[in-house]
């Protein structure tokens, strides 16, 4: 938990498109060259238990290779490109009906994985919006966007500031109050426009384009104020109280307080899911069609639906998991921890993603680079 | 150079010319071929490391995109009672034009990339010229300290340079405890940060053709020069500056050309202000999903760049005529 994991996300970043380039010459990249007892494994950067791997590899024998990403985009790319040498891939939900057009994902043999049982059938009902019969994906862990905040650095500025509302951002003159303290929105066109979309009243997943107009005008009117758009520093940043308002993935904040622990900050953050709406997420492993090591990728799967394995990685993780059989063995302090596992009155502010049209995405990305850029 | 004319002059006939012009042939065929092999070596390298992506990219750029794998459509189909179709598209490139943001973000990338190139010049030029007046002792250790920097990774070293900028980081921290200023300076996430970025990076690539040229240099026609009545600064514009030009093209070129396309600089140091082709490449490849698009954005880049190496060739043709 330092850095080093961070650095190694970009360093992923850039090794993608090196490789993406690499496979475009359709050289083979070394990574195909499958073994038997290898698996390669590709997971979003800090998101699975401290001793998950080491574990996993004990048992089984299989030496895991793992690798990680920091965005949906590179591990999209990396997948549509084909041979990516991965036999097992955690993905967003909300990216795979493409993928599943596409070819990408082996149907699961379910009898291969005796552990489906476990998962929550709420949650696999909930991700049949992406995956039709849940043939493809098996959730692993979900959560929200909202809001970190540093409680005292508000307090500081703003004692009355309308925390629980997305106002805290968009209100100009409420987020100006901030501007100093480092204000942050993800790098993501996909979680920042539904819920400015949402809080302005309108649909998120919207396809009409005059309410992407809106979405920038709103957005440009706070620009001024935010820092930067960050979408993995600020597990940094908010424990060295470079920056007092982030959003967030809603289990990030949790990271965040642990590192400042880790360094011996003494620091009080927060995490709140805006009233007005926010999206829900899910993320599943799924099996690339082409994967070398389709066996241990079902061992694999097959292991993360244990309980005790899955309530290990959300306690360390702090992201609530898909797995029903795991809730009673999740700590405490996580399973009652509204941040974490949203009251049921919570969830009924929560949106979830659809593919858009191609041409509406192209004008939502469009808006992006013109909130980002201001042109 | 002056060998290629000599070989070009045709032999006159003599009697006794004969047989030595036999042996000449001979040893020009052996001579022919060494030629041949040696240029094959970067030949083959440019044909499998660049024409070949950049022919794929080509292809690409002619594609409309789809939801497959990969995500466009092809170019060439064979079907199956053998009939052959070609399907080519310049929508993307008239995409391209429909959208101030590609035009302007190519103008913004060339204007940062010249400043660029101009500040490393202004900075290079001094430092490459100092070394090669250095004593010949000390000349190795400060060009191995020049290309130092080469054995750390780049991203590394640009992530070292947020430790350095960030609001908490070590300028501000020296700065503030040593009471020149009261508040942290704002250096991260600024235009600035990215020209600190690129200069930083692009330096060396700038100072080691200067130094090639400036090493050549012959002291004595600066005395001469200066022999003549000639003032340092009209010694330096009328006799250094001219010789040391293949230089300055070199290592400008050598700036230019990757700074205009730099996408992981002004990502992890520069604000998001700033209008880079290499960021709106970025954007339509793994936001959009647009390959097409995206490969059209490159082969425009490429065209862009191709003129400044057409320049620099011109150059090179003409100094060899020169000499």
């Amino acid at each position: 938990m330092s850095t080093r994991k961070k650095i190694t996300g970009v360093l992923g970043n850039v090794a993608t498109m090196a490789l993406i380039a690499g496979t475009a010459v359709s050289l083979s990249i070394a990574l195909s060259s499958a073994k038997a007892d290898e698996l390669h494994v590709y997971n979003w950067v800090d998101y699975i238990g401290e001793s998950t791997i080491a574990d996993f590899e004990a048992e089984t024998g299989i030496k895991v290779i793992y690798d990680t990403y920091d965005s949906s985009e590179t591990v999209d790319a990396k997948l549509i490109t084909g041979s990516s040498g991965y036999d097992v891939v955690l993905h967003a939900g909300s990216f795979m009906p493409r993928l599943i057009e596409a070819g990408v994902f082996e149907v699961l043999d379910k009898s291969k994985l005796d552990n489906y049982a476990n998962l929550d059938v709420d949650i696999l009902k909930v991700v049949e919006s992406w995956d039709q019969g849940n043939k493809y994906g098996v959730p692993y862990m979900w959560g929200t966007v909202g809001i970190t905040y540093n409680v005292d650095m508000i307090k500081e500025r703003m004692p009355d500031a309308p925390i629980g509302s997305f106002s805290m951002i968009l209100d100009p003159s409420i987020i100006s109050k901030f501007a100093d303290c480092g204000i942050s929105l993800l790098d993501s066109p996909v979680d920042v426009i539904p819920m400015t979309l949402s809080y302005l009243g309108l649909d998120p997943m919207s396809t009409n384009p005059e309410d992407y107009d809106k979405v920038v005008e709103a957005v440009s009117a706070i620009r001024g104020s935010v820092t930067t758009f960050d979408s993995s520093n600020y597990l940094n940043a908010l424990p060295s109280k470079e920056r007092c308002i982030a959003m967030t993935w809603s289990g990030d904040y949790a990271v965040a307080a642990s590192r400042a622990e880790e360094a011996g900050v003494d620091i009080n953050l927060n995490y709140f899911v805006p009233k007005e709406g926010a999206g829900a997420w899910f993320d599943m492993w799924a099996i690339p069609s082409d994967a070398p090591n389709k066996e241990a990728a079902y061992k694999w799967l097959n292991y993360m639906m244990r309980p005790e394995v899955i309530a290990a990685a959300t306690n360390y993780t702090w992201y609530a998991n898909a797995n029903k059989a795991a809730t009673p063995l999740v700590d405490e302090e996580i399973r009652t921890n509204p941040a974490v596992y949203p009251d049921s009155k919570a969830m009924e502010r929560m949106y979830l993603a659809k593919t858009l049209p191609p041409k509406v995405e192209r004008v939502r990305t469009r808006s992006w680079s013109r909130i980002k850029t201001g042109s | 150079m002056s060998r290629d004319a000599a070989n070009k002059k045709l032999p006159t006939l003599s009697a006794g010319s004969i047989v030595k012009m036999a042996g000449d042939l001979s040893g020009k065929l052996i001579q022919r071929n060494w030629k041949r092999f040696v240029i094959a070596v970067p030949l083959v390298w440019l044909l499998i490391f660049f024409i070949v992506p950049f022919v794929i990219v080509l292809k690409i750029s002619l594609a409309e995109g789809m939801i497959a794998r990969p995500p466009f459509t092809p170019l060439f189909e064979w079907a199956e009672d053998l009939s052959f179709t070609i399907s080519v598209t310049f929508e993307n490139f008239r995409f391209l034009v429909t959208d101030d943001l590609y035009y302007s973000s190519y103008l913004n990338s060339l204007f940062l990339a010249g400043k660029s190139t101009i500040i490393c010049l202004l900075i290079g030029y001094p430092m490459a010229y100092g070394i090669a007046r250095s004593r010949s002792d000390i000349r190795g250790i400060l060009l191995l300290m020049v290309v130092l920097p080469f054995w750390t990774s780049f991203l590394l070293r640009i992530y070292a340079w947020m430790g350095l900028l960030n609001k908490n980081g070590i300028i501000n921290g020296a700065l503030l405890s040593m009471g020149i200023i009261d508040e942290p300076l704002n250096m991260m996430f600024t235009e600035g940060a990215i020209y600190v970025g690129i200069v930083y990076s692009y330096l060396p690539f700038m100072i080691l053709p200067l130094y090639a040229t400036m090493e050549k240099l012959d002291e004595s026609l600066n005395e001469a020069a200066a022999d003549l009545g000639g003032k340092p600064f009209t010694v330096f514009y009328t006799v250094t500056l001219p010789l040391t030009l293949p230089g300055i093209v070199a290592g400008s070129l050598l700036v230019f050309i990757p700074a205009t396309g730099e996408y992981v600089i002004p990502a992890l140091l520069g604000n998001y202000d700033t209008l880079m082709i290499g960021r709106v490449l970025f954007d339509e490849f793994f936001s959009n999903r647009d390959w097409p698009v995206a490969s059209a954005v490159a082969v425009a880049l490429l065209a862009f760049l191709v003129v400044p190496i057409m320049m620099y060739q011109h150059f090179q043709a003409k100094d060899g005529e020169r000499s």
